[in-house]
């Protein structure tokens, strides 16, 4: 892709991003969570669009993401413990300065994330093992089953959940606190995808989506990328987590593990915007959550009926997605190039004269 | 033959009841060209999975360079150095001709970072030379997967190529090709012989092709290795015209 389109883009997106929370306050925490949708489709699309193995389970690591942050956290600065905390169901409110709560929170994060890369390296060499839609129900599995364990952990709260530690500060101030980190998070996965699709990487995994087995056959370790862009993946999903865990204040498995909302709309948001392109899930994402926030507001009760329809009109008529169909339509624009000669006839002649 | 790159000794493998190889002897010398023939379904695709570790051998022994292969996963073939080529022809189809040869390059010799190298530079000018050498340096931008089946075919050998294996096994290269375009195939598989000095192991129906190309036959029948020798040897040898090559 062309710096020409890129530019104006990342203009709209800073405009969108910056301006966004100053003029409409009130829709802080909805736009924050806009910046979740375009991290979790982005990093989907890592795998599911540039390596075409489809996963409905990275919501796996957003959900143990959330869980490990409230650990460290509450772990870190409350001398009881997680357990005394968690068991007293939130009638224990631990007074943290609020240099504790930030260095806790910030430990959180990272932990969160440091943790679902690890699961996800752990994971990586069976699950891998799987293909096509295997490995799409596998993953599946993968989220139902750690929701389901969740629950039997008394020592995080088991089925009722954590209470986050109390922000210190108004409303507005957290608000705005939060959506920053969101909005920062979906920077960094962008620039980081953007890369490493623009290096060796990016083939690679195009080659593994494309035929696996020849990749495999031309000595490409088609593991290591996989596990790759897994562990991008669950890095990201696990910060996100712990981000949303405590924007929302409480965590239980409804929270932590979404499976039938955020599990699905990030793979939704990806295959409209057009899974395996730098902008498709990032546009699909925004798209995706204008309207579904739209709809939870305008046309409560019918608000899954409209997502429906979405999903089927993308998937009957427009599976390639919005920059998919783009990309057919201004091949030129994307650096496409499309033969209008005759192909046969042209390169014998070009090879009987040489 | 003294200097074998490829060694395969005893080697059976059987799907059911069906004895795809039984017991074949095969040597491939150093910077050789070394044809395979025999009838369909006498075995040959079978015997080239075998070697490229496609499939786990039922007894016998495959080795390359010396060392005992027949264990051995095809990534890790392929990164000793011994590639094949797909009867079917594999190319990435949804990526242009230049990204499909960029990322076939050896991965023999593969650290970490060169997972996050970039694409410019010095592999994109051999992508496009070795593109050129293939005839389809004007086609380089084009999507894989739209070039025609000649094309495709041409584009896997350069992606071979590409790779700098030290042996390459070829299924059946000029299967579906014209004839104008097999006689610039024949000459870029012996350029490609010569000097670039890769080993080279022939699977073809098309006896003008072979009987030029190779300089030692081996024939296949009904998973049997039924003879082998020079080209000339073979045209000649009774049980060969009775299996596969007919009468006059």
């Amino acid at each position: 892709m062309t710096t020409n389109i890129n530019l104006p883009i990342y203009a709209t997106l800073a405009v969108i991003g910056i301006l966004g929370p100053i003029f409409f306050p009130a829709y802080t925490l909805s736009i924050a969570f806009l910046w979740v949708m375009v991290i979790m489709a982005s990093t989907w699309d890592a795998l599911g669009g540039q390596m075409g193995y489809n996963s409905l389970g990275n919501i796996t690591f957003f959900g143990i993401g959330m869980y490990v942050s409230a650990i460290v956290q509450v772990s870190f600065f409350y001398e009881g413990g997680v357990g005394e905390y968690t068991s007293a169901m939130g009638s224990i409110k631990p007074e943290f300065t609020d240099a504790e709560y930030f260095i806790g929170l910030f430990l959180g994060i990272l932990a969160a994330g440091i943790v679902g890369l690890v699961i996800s390296i752990l994971f990586s060499s069976f699950m891998f093992g799987l293909r096509g839609p295997y490995f799409a129900i596998g993953s599946l599995g993968l989220a139902i089953a750690a929701a389901e364990i969740t629950i039997t952990i008394d020592y995080v709260g088991g089925p009722s959940g954590i209470l986050m530690p109390l922000f210190p500060g108004d409303i507005e101030f957290r608000s705005t606190f939060f959506y920053s980190i969101c909005f920062l998070l979906a920077i960094a996965s962008h620039i980081l995808l953007r890369w490493l699709f623009s290096t060796q990487f990016g083939l690679a995994a195009n080659a593994i989506r494309d035929d696996e087995d020849k990749a495999e056959a031309m000595g490409i370790q088609t593991l290591s990328y996989k596990r790759i862009s897994w562990g991008i993946a669950a890095f990201f999903m696990g910060c996100t987590g712990a981000v949303v865990g405590n924007m929302i204040g409480f965590i239980d498995k409804e929270v932590a593990y979404p499976i039938p909302t955020f599990g699905i709309f990030m793979v939704a948001a990806a295959l409209l915007g057009g899974k395996g392109t730098l902008w498709g899930p990032v546009l699909g994402a925004i798209i995706f959550h204008i309207i579904k926030d739209a709809a939870w507001t305008l046309l409560l009760g019918f608000q899954w009926i409209v997502l429906g329809i979405i999903l089927i009109v993308n998937i009957v008529y427009f599976q390639q997605g919005i920059m998919g169909w783009l990309q057919v339509k201004f091949p030129e624009r994307f650096g496409i190039v499309i033969d209008t000669s005759t192909t046969l006839v042209d390169s014998q002649r070009g090879d009987d004269a040489r | 033959m003294t200097n074998a790159i490829i060694t395969v000794n005893n080697v059976s493998k059987s799907f059911g009841g069906v004895n795809a190889n039984v017991d074949i002897d095969m040597q491939v010398e150093s910077g050789s060209i070394t044809g395979i023939i025999g009838p369909n379904g006498c075995g040959k695709t079978t015997l080239f999975n075998s070697i490229v570790g496609y499939h786990p051998i039922d007894n016998g022994s495959i080795k390359f360079e010396g060392q005992e292969i027949s264990k051995l996963r095809v990534g890790e073939i392929a990164r000793l150095g011994m590639l094949r080529t797909f009867q079917q022809t594999r190319i990435y189809p949804k990526m242009d001709c230049v990204d499909n040869m960029q990322i076939s390059i050896s991965h023999r010799l593969d650290s970490k970072s060169s997972i996050f190298a970039s694409r410019r530079g010095e592999i994109r000018d051999r992508a496009e030379h070795l593109l050129e050498f293939v005839g389809l340096y004007s086609k380089r931008n084009l999507i894989s997967g739209d070039l025609s089946f000649g094309q495709q075919k041409l584009l896997e050998l350069a992606m071979a190529l590409m790779n700098e294996p030290k042996a390459l096994l070829l299924d059946e290269p000029t299967a579906g090709i014209n004839p104008t375009l097999i006689n610039g195939l024949i000459d870029r598989l012996r350029r490609a012989n010569e000097d670039l000095g890769i080993t080279l192991c022939v699977i073809e129906h098309n006896m003008r092709v072979i009987m030029n190309l190779a300089s030692h036959i081996y024939c296949l029948s009904n998973g049997y290795m039924l003879a082998n020798g020079k080209p000339t040897d073979l045209q000649n040898d009774q049980r060969v015209i009775d299996a596969y090559l007919g009468g006059h």
